[in-house]
Formats: C-alpha cells, structure tokens, sequence
C-alpha cells in the first residue's frame, strides 16, 4: 500500500484537489512529521507550565511573535525553492523599520496619513530586493556574497539614518490599527495568515510558482524553455524584500520602535524555518505550509522555554538540536519514497 | 580469445526490488576472461540497475553472483573495485579540479606514514595510461581540462590501478566522436589480450559487431537471450528480442519537399567569435535540414545561437521573415522556435517534477488567466500528447527521472508539439535512445515536418542525418563546406568531408 503511494507520487506532484480543503488536505498529509513535533512541543508545554501555556493569551503570544519571523519565511521559500538564498533579510527588515520610522517622526508631524509608513517600509524592503536580484541575475555574483554584502550594507544605513538610536513611533492610528483584533485574532496574525494563504496560491497555482520550481529545479532547462531566468531571479528577490518590508511594519507595530537593531538573525531563523519546513535548499522543491509549521515549531520552543525560565542560550542549543533532527528525519523519509 | 574456462563471472536468477517495480526479475549471464561480452536492452530494460548490483553499488534481493567461481556479495562499490570489479558508468565519476593521477588512486591513495606519495602515484598512473595506450596524458593535468574520451580513459585506468580483472562500461560511445571511439576499441582489444574482461553496454549495433563476442539480451529485467554470438546473430533476431517485436530500424520513407513551400527559417552570415562564422542557410515549411560534423566541429553551436541561447557576433535568424533579437531564448520561442537539446538530462528536463510541468513548462500562458494556472487543463492536455506520442509508462504525474531516455525525449518532444511551434532544432535527438523508441521519433520529425514544421536536426550518426533530412549541410571547423540534397550525397563521401584536413 504506502509503498506504491510513495513510489508512484512524487513529492512535487499535487493531486488536483482545489480550494481550501486542498490547502489543509496536502498541508496535513505531507506534513505528518511537522505536525507530530508541534503537537509533541505543546504537550511538554502543557505538562511543564501547564495553564500558563494553554491560555489563550499564550497562544496568541506565541501567534504574534510567529507573525513577523514568519512572513519573512513565506518570502524564503520563494527565494529558496528558485534556487537562491538571501542573507540579507534581518538587516533589511531593520533598514525598512528605521526608514519608515524615521519618516513617520519627520513627516508624520505635519499630519500625512500612517500608510506613509507603510508604504516607505514597503518600498525599501523592495528597493534592497531588486538590488539583491539585480546583483545575482545580471551581475551574475553568488547569491550568498551578493546578500551578505546587502546584509552589511543595509543594517550599515540603518544605523547611519537612525544614529543608533531606537526612535520610537508615536502615531495613534497606526498604532490602533495594528494593535486591534479582528473575531479575537490579533491583525498581526491575520496578516501573516494572508500572506502565508497568498504565497501558498502564488507558488501552487499560478505561472510565476510553476516557474519558480522550473527555475530552482534546473535553470538551464527553463532557460532553455524559455523562461527569462535572470528576470524570474529579481522577481524572487522583489518579492521576499517586499516581505521584509512588511515584517518590518508589524515590528514597528508590535514594539512601536524602529531600530538598526531589529531583525537580528532573522536570516538564520528564516532559513531554519523554510528547511526544516521540507523545502530543498537546493532549490527546486518548496513547500508554504511546512514554512508556517517550521516558523510555529520554533515559536512554540522558544515559548516552552520562556515559561519554564529557561535561557535564551538553552533555547539556542535545543533550536540546532531540532534543525539537525528534522533534516536527518526529512533525508530518511526522502530516501523511502525515493528509490 | 573465448576459450571454455571456468567463467570469470557468473549471474544467475538475480532479482533487484525497487518500492513499486521490479528492477530485475530474473538475470543470468556468465562473463568469460578475455571476451567482450554486450549487454543489449531498451531504456528501461534493468542495464543500469544490473550494472550497479555488479559493481557493489545495489545488492540484489535474490539470486547468486560467483565471481572465479567463488559466491560473492559485494556490499559497495569499494569492495567489487578491490575484487577486479569496476563500472565505467556514463556520468563520469571523476573529481574536476583533481590531477589525473589523484583521480586514479582517489579512495587508495598511495601513502607511507600518512602522507601521499605523490612521485610514486604519478609514475604508476604514466604506467596504466601507456598500458591503455596514451601515453599522450600527463598524469598532472586537471581532469575537468581533458576531453570525455581521455577522462573515460583516466575511468579505465583508475580500474586498472585496482587490478580490474572485469570493466563494465555503460555506453561508452555515447559521449565520443568517431575518432574516439575507434581508439577506445583499440584500448579494448589490448585489454582483452591482456585477459580483462569487458561488459560493454550500447545501443549500436554496428558497435555490437564490431567489439563484442557474445551478447547478452534484456528485456523487462529479465535475460531473454544469453551467450549469443556478437558478429553472426543478424540485427532483425535481436532487435526481436530486445523489444519482443519486429521492428524495422529503417527511416519513414518521404516526399519531395514543396518548392514554393514559404522559407520558414532563414539564417544570414551567423557567425559567434572562433566557435563558426558565415552560416547562411534556410529551412521551408515541411523541411528537414541536417547538419553533419563531428563533435566541436560547431553544429551544436550553431543550432544553439539560432534559438538564441548562445551569443552571436555577426549575422541574422529570422523565422517567418521576422528578424529575431539577438541572443534572446524568449524571442525566439515567441516566435515560434523549439529546442531538443544535446544534453537532455541537464539541459532540456526538470527532472525531479512531474511529466505535465515539463511539457506546458513553455505554453504556461495557455493555461493560466491572471496567472492563476488551469492544473486540469495542463494535465488534460499533457496527458492527450503523451498518448499520442506512446510515452510509457503513461502516467503525467510520475517524476520524468523515472522515464527511459527515449521516453524522456518524447517528453520534451511533446513541450513543442503543444506550443505548435514553426521550426523545430533538434540536437542529437536519438542520443541514449533504444532502438525500438528511435523509429518513434523518426516517425514523429517526419509527422512534425509532414504539418509544415522546418525541422532542422543535429547528429553525430551520419545515417542518421541522411536518413531524416532531405537537405543535407555538413559543418567542419565552424564552417558550412558542403550543401546539398539528401538524396544526392552518401554517407562515405559526409565522412570524407567532415573529416577533411583532420586525417592529416
């Protein structure tokens, strides 16, 4: 039985399924494992701080602080699956949230609407993508060096408009806006919960994701095909600066601060969450749904930990424990269905 | 030099399960020492697989392998290499970026107290490349630097350098010229003087008659034939054999082409730095064009800057009198432009992703409205090409990986036959195929050519070119020396120009 299902179905090939039913059928049943280790996660935070963990102000916390690593996330996995990598994130998420910060304690005096904010977070994340694409596509320099350089760069210029300083945003309607709830659930969460909607439809069913795992699978037969490889690559890199740039607002949002200091090592908690998530870091096989359970997983640790007083070093170590575990898992369960 | 001994190798009732197929289902052989035994079989036939249970890479599930009459198991690839058993396969498996001599004795370096013995390895290394009979390649030159017939001699030395008593070589001919495959025979029969055993695995049964002494036959991972003799078992019995049909290995017979038929493709005075200069030629509706010459002679190049993929200094493409941008794929797949490339695997396939993508991967347009993709409709669509082109197994959702190289062609055959395209470049398109698919896609170019597609076709079988196209062009050196009907040239006098200037 499983061994047919396994051998006749390839890990890249959806059954047409459609809708939401779609999303939930293919999330769950290609992500037993993920699923399996979140719930393993909640039963020890249950068991070890019991109501403080099961309350629902908890889960929101831990809903709120996924948000923004994990709308950096849905971003990775586009970069990712087409064959790329971008160090850059973190330093771009604290140069958009400088920028816009910056202009919103500028130009917000003389009474613009927030949505300046907003867009300026949005436009730089975007600016240092199509740098980034433009730099690995027509540059033709190495995806790693060409965002590590941005990744200097840009928390560089973000310390330079803000002097270092965390300058704080004092703007009420932002403020409101993404402070409310919508049905109880926080606009943070629900923003993440569209992008993730919206990257999972973008990649799944429609040319740009064909074209994405075309890209990441083989760039010499897409080029070949016919596909504008290099123009796909800046495509990629707009894209996750776009969610960097939006990661950056709902920071600004959830600590009313901008800082050079935000975004520290989202790369690395980004990366971790799109790779344990099961997409190929070779490129060429991306999954969105693993991506939000990855980002969870590792929301939920550092919560269970937090809880029982743990520190952030403890943290750290079970985090690089986890990433070692779940691509170990992801090679076995590769190799079975493999052949 | 077949004498009656004690066979040095002996497969009997070898099974090889892979989760959901068969891989082997019942191999017997033997292998004697000093012969050149052939393993025949389509794509998808168990060679690959069965080679790689005798070179200790797969163990079989069933079945017996005596190796000098003794029962082995060989648990990896560094134990059959230790035993005398050593694959060649197809990929090379040499390190670029390592000299011949380490790429010789990577694994069992040669080393005294931890340190390598460098003089020593490269003297050992100019012992087996004289014994092969190239003396010509230093034993310090990279390897990435060398062609793939020297890095498939550098192959057989570093077996040698194990004591291979027995070489398997997967289709080593596929990746040579003409030139370099009559020194690899050469190799061979000293070898085989020398006691070596080869199994030697090909399509060509030209190669088959002239090399081999006895063949061996699969089909559906089973041996359907073994120990036949190589030189006197006529071409008509094995091809039964191998495809369990009679199948002529012959060309689909054609008609003159349309004079007044409209130039579809038209190529002026193209020309790309030293690689060829001053292409001119024109392709009509309904047309094949073959271009002949040998491995860097420049055909390749020149079907490669026609579709765009290959930058040009001089010179115009137009397809339908419409002059395509320069060095732009996209333009001239707009235009209506299709490629087979040379080199299937990297260069034409996504292969990891199901057979549907490959095939609408260039008509994604077709099937999207506001870029949101029409899935049924793609594997509607695929599905009623691969039927029609006979792709087995029929499945549109399985991973192309799992396809046979002929299949595999098909597919790519089928991205272009969706998108309806004008002219058609086809590069080595039988490279890796079996017998029994190639008449297919024969069959399919003259259907192509039949609708009013310009086809124009690559190879480096001059039957082949002669076979399909009805004008003939023959490249040597970057340049166009010959042009010509089909009909009006034969395959000795495409050899005596292709070759011209080189024999000296």
């Amino acid at each position: 039985m499983s061994e047919n299902t396994t051998a006749v179905r390839p890990p890249t090939a959806e059954q047409p399924q459609r809708g939401v039913s779609a999303l939930l059928g293919s999330a769950a049943g290609r992500n037993t494992g993920l699923v399996v280790a979140l719930v393993l996660l909640c039963v020890v935070g249950v068991i070890t701080a019991g109501d403080r963990f099961a309350d629902v102000d908890n889960v929101l916390t831990i809903l709120r602080l996924a948000a923004v690593i994990g709308v950096v996330s849905v971003g990775m996995t586009f970069v990712i699956t087409g064959g790329g990598i971008d160090l850059s994130v973190g330093a771009i998420v604290a140069l958009s949230s400088v920028w816009a910060t910056t202009l919103a304690t500028q130009a917000m005096a003389n009474d613009a609407h927030w949505l300046v904010i907003v867009f300026a977070a949005l436009a730089v994340g975007a600016g240092c993508g199509v740098i980034n694409g433009v730099l690995i596509a027509y540059g033709r320099i190495v995806a790693f060096i060409a965002t590590l350089a941005m990744l200097a760069a840009a928390r560089g210029l973000a310390e330079i408009i803000s002097n270092r300083k965390t300058q704080i945003v004092n703007v009420p309607g932002f403020t409101a806006f993404f402070d409310a709830s919508v049905l109880g659930v926080p606009v943070l969460v629900v923003i993440f919960a569209l992008v993730a909607v919206v990257g999972w439809v973008v990649l799944n069913r429609t040319t740009f994701g064909r074209r994405t795992f075309a890209v990441g699978g083989n760039p010499e037969a897409a080029r070949l095909a016919g596909i504008d490889v290099r123009r796909h690559t800046v495509l990629l890199y707009t894209l996750l600066g776009v969610c960097c740039g939006i990661a950056a607002v709902m920071l600004v949002a959830r600590t009313t601060t901008g800082s050079s200091t935000h975004g520290g090592l989202y790369e690395l908690d980004a990366i971790a969450a799109v790779v344990i998530g099961g997409t190929l870091l070779s490129g060429g096989r991306g999954t969105i749904a693993g991506t939000v359970f990855g980002v969870l997983i590792f929301t939920t640790l550092s919560n269970v930990f937090t809880l029982n007083n743990l520190s952030i070093s403890a943290q750290a170590v079970a985090k690089g424990a986890i990433i070692v575990v779940a691509v170990l898992l992801q090679q076995r369960l590769a190799r079975r269905s493999g052949a | 030099m077949t004498t009656t001994t004690a066979p040095l190798l002996s497969v009997r009732g070898v099974v090889k399960r892979f989760p959901g197929v068969t891989a082997l289902g019942g191999v017997d052989f033997d292998v004697r020492a000093g012969e050149v035994h052939c393993l025949l079989g389509q794509n998808g036939a168990g060679k690959s697989t069965l080679i790689k249970v005798l070179a200790g890479a797969h163990r079989p599930d069933e079945g017996e392998i005596r190796w000098q009459g003794e029962v082995v198991s060989f648990d990896n690839p560094t134990a059959a290499m230790s035993s005398g058993v050593a694959a060649i396969y197809q990929e090379l498996d040499l390190v670029a970026g390592l000299s011949v001599a380490d790429n010789v004795f990577l694994g069992h370096e040669l080393s005294k107290a931890g340190f390598t013995r460098r003089a020593e390895a490269h003297r050992r290394t100019k012992a087996l490349l004289d014994r092969l009979g190239h003396p010509d390649i230093p034993p310090d030159r990279d390897v990435g630097r060398l062609s793939a017939a020297n890095q498939q001699i550098v192959s057989m030395a570093r077996a040698l350098s194990r004591d291979g008593r027995l070489l398997i070589m997967d289709e080593p001919s596929a990746v040579l010229d003409q030139d370099e495959v009559r020194t690899l025979f050469r190799v061979i029969r000293e070898l085989t003087a020398q006691g070596v055993a080869i199994v030697y695995i090909s399509h060509r049964m030209e190669e088959i008659r002239e090399i081999g002494d006895r063949v061996t036959v699969l089909k559906d991972g089973r041996t359907v034939a073994t120990g036949l003799p190589a030189r006197e078992t006529r071409t008509a019995d094995l091809i039964r054999l191998m495809t369990g049909r009679d199948v002529e290995y012959a060309f689909p017979p054609r008609d003159p082409v349309d004079p007044a038929a409209p130039e579809v493709l038209v190529v002026r005075g193209l020309a790309a730095g030293e690689r060829f200069s001053g292409v001119d030629f024109t392709v009509r509706a309904g047309e094949v064009v073959g271009l002949a010459g040998l491995v860097g002679s420049g055909r390749s190049e020149i079907l490669e800057a026609v579709y765009g993929a290959r930058r040009t200094t001089a010179g115009t493409v137009e397809v339908d009198g419409k002059r395509l941008r320069r060095g732009n794929v996209g333009a001239a797949v707009r235009a209506g432009v299709g490629l087979c490339p040379e080199e299937r695997k990297s260069q034409g396939l996504l292969l990891d992703q199901a057979v549907y993508r490959n095939i609408t991967v260039s008509t994604l347009s077709a099937f999207s409205r506001f870029g949101f993709l029409d899935n049924g409709a793609e594997r509607a669509r695929s599905q009623e090409l691969t039927t029609a082109l006979d792709v087995r197994p029929p499945g549109v959702d399985r991973a192309v990986r799992t396809l046979s190289g002929g299949n595999q062609q098909k597919v790519v055959l089928a991205r272009w036959l969706l998108r309806e395209c004008r002219v058609l470049l086809l590069d080595e398109p039988t490279r890796g195929v079996d017998v029994g698919a190639r008449s297919e896609i024969y069959e399919l170019i003259r259907d192509l050519s039949v609708r009013g597609v310009a086809v124009v076709v690559v190879s480096s079988e001059v039957e082949e070119v002669l076979g399909l196209a009805d004008r003939v062009l023959v490249v040597r050196e970057g340049r166009v020396v010959h042009e010509g009907p089909a009909r009006e040239i034969d395959e000795s006098r495409v050899l005596d120009l292709v070759m011209e200037g080189t024999a000296a």
